[in-house]
């Protein structure tokens, strides 16, 4: 039970792993799984931030009244990976949604089921 | 949903489970994902850098070559949605 | 999304609140030494500043002022930086990135990488901003 005390948030973030993994494999609107790849994103920069947290300390940024003591901070890498990771995922949206806006103009619709229907009628 | 989908996200949730019940207790402080390398950051930092903020020099100095990387992915996502979608009013 | 809205408010709001977010913005980039911020943060706030002009002043008046090629270039300019800032050291005698050979006099090596982290930060605010700028217009300004 003190594994459970200790570990509830990672069990959270499995949940919305979960989530966003039901959106890009169970629905079936193109843009409805843009969105559970998002979710799913945005759970793994919650897992690693939780990650980094320990009791009792302060921000990563050095405080003149604390001094240079590494365990009076948190862990600084998992802050470092996501900070970039956030925006190459802001990019990466936009490529999807470029390319989902071609499709749109191609085929009329954004169903999976009419997409690949109107692909076979075309070829 | 229908049946075979509940049951990938039940093996799905369950092999995630499995898998951070092995991971250590985030109360612990003697973890080594936090004692190796991030320590010896925050105590030469300043030394090396005169950077108050860790995150920063770590991101643009210590781990520079990685900032290089994604910032080049950054750039490659705009070039991508250029020839994707040309805008039409192009002055020629 | 693409014409002048033709609100007062909105106009007159929006025209009064970009200054102070693009010199909020400055301050976020340069202060990634001493606060949270950075590169990154401040980049976005710039994009989401110009994404405001154009949403509320419509798009033939905002493309004159600052066009999609120049939104382009901007992120072509701050991705030069970033490299140059890796390449002009290993002309000095210092490896690829290493900040401690850059050729300002008088400095010590600690400050000569302090300089060097904020060259690097602006050249990543650089693209960050160019980049959004240009995804936002590409993904509105092309017709069927």
């Amino acid at each position: 039970m003190s594994a459970l005390a200790g570990n509830y948030t990672y069990y959270i973030t499995a949940f919305l792993l979960a989530i966003g993994l039901y959106g890009m494999i169970g629905k079936k609107n193109l843009l409805k799984k843009l969105i559970g790849m998002n979710i799913f994103q945005t759970a793994i920069f919650l897992f690693f931030i939780h990650g980094a947290v320990k009791p009792g300390t302060t921000v990563p940024v050095l405080d003149s009244r604390i001094g240079m003591d590494a365990a009076a901070y948190i862990n600084p890498l998992p802050h470092v990976l996501i900070l970039t990771a956030i925006v190459v995922s802001v990019a990466t949206t936009g490529v999807a949604l470029a390319l989902l806006i071609t499709i749109y103009r191609r085929y009329g619709s954004l169903e999976e089921t009419t997409i690949l229907e109107r692909m076979k009628q075309s070829s | 949903m229908s049946w075979y989908t509940a049951i990938v996200l039940a093996l799905f949730f369950g092999l995630l489970v499995y898998a951070e019940s092995d991971l250590p207790d985030s109360r612990d402080t003697s973890a080594p994902a936090r004692t190796h390398i991030a320590s010896r950051y925050i105590e030469q930092t300043y030394a090396d850098t005169r950077t108050p903020n860790i995150v920063t020099s770590v991101l643009a100095d210590y781990r520079g070559y990685d900032t290089l990387g994604e910032t080049v992915v950054i750039l490659t996502a705009g070039l991508a949605v250029i020839l994707i979608l040309p805008r039409k009013d192009r002055r020629r | 999304m693409r014409e002048r809205l033709e609100n007062p408010v909105v106009e007159g709001v929006s025209k009064f609140l970009v200054p102070f977010m693009q010199i909020f913005a400055l301050y976020v980039i340069t202060h990634g030494h001493y606060g949270p911020g950075g590169g990154f943060q401040g980049g976005v706030i710039l994009a989401a500043s110009m994404m405001l002009l154009r949403l509320s002043l419509g798009e033939e008046y905002e493309h004159r002022r600052f066009s999609p090629t120049a939104a382009t270039f901007v992120a072509a300019v701050g991705i030069l930086i970033y490299a140059l800032a890796g390449l002009v050291p290993m002309a000095f005698g210092g490896r690829f990135l290493d900040y401690a050979y850059l050729p300002i006099p008088g400095l010590s090596s600690a400050e000569l990488r302090y300089h060097g982290i904020l060259i690097v930060e602006s050249g990543v605010g650089l693209v960050v901003w160019g980049t959004l700028v240009t995804l936002f217009d590409h993904l509105l300004g092309s017709e069927a």
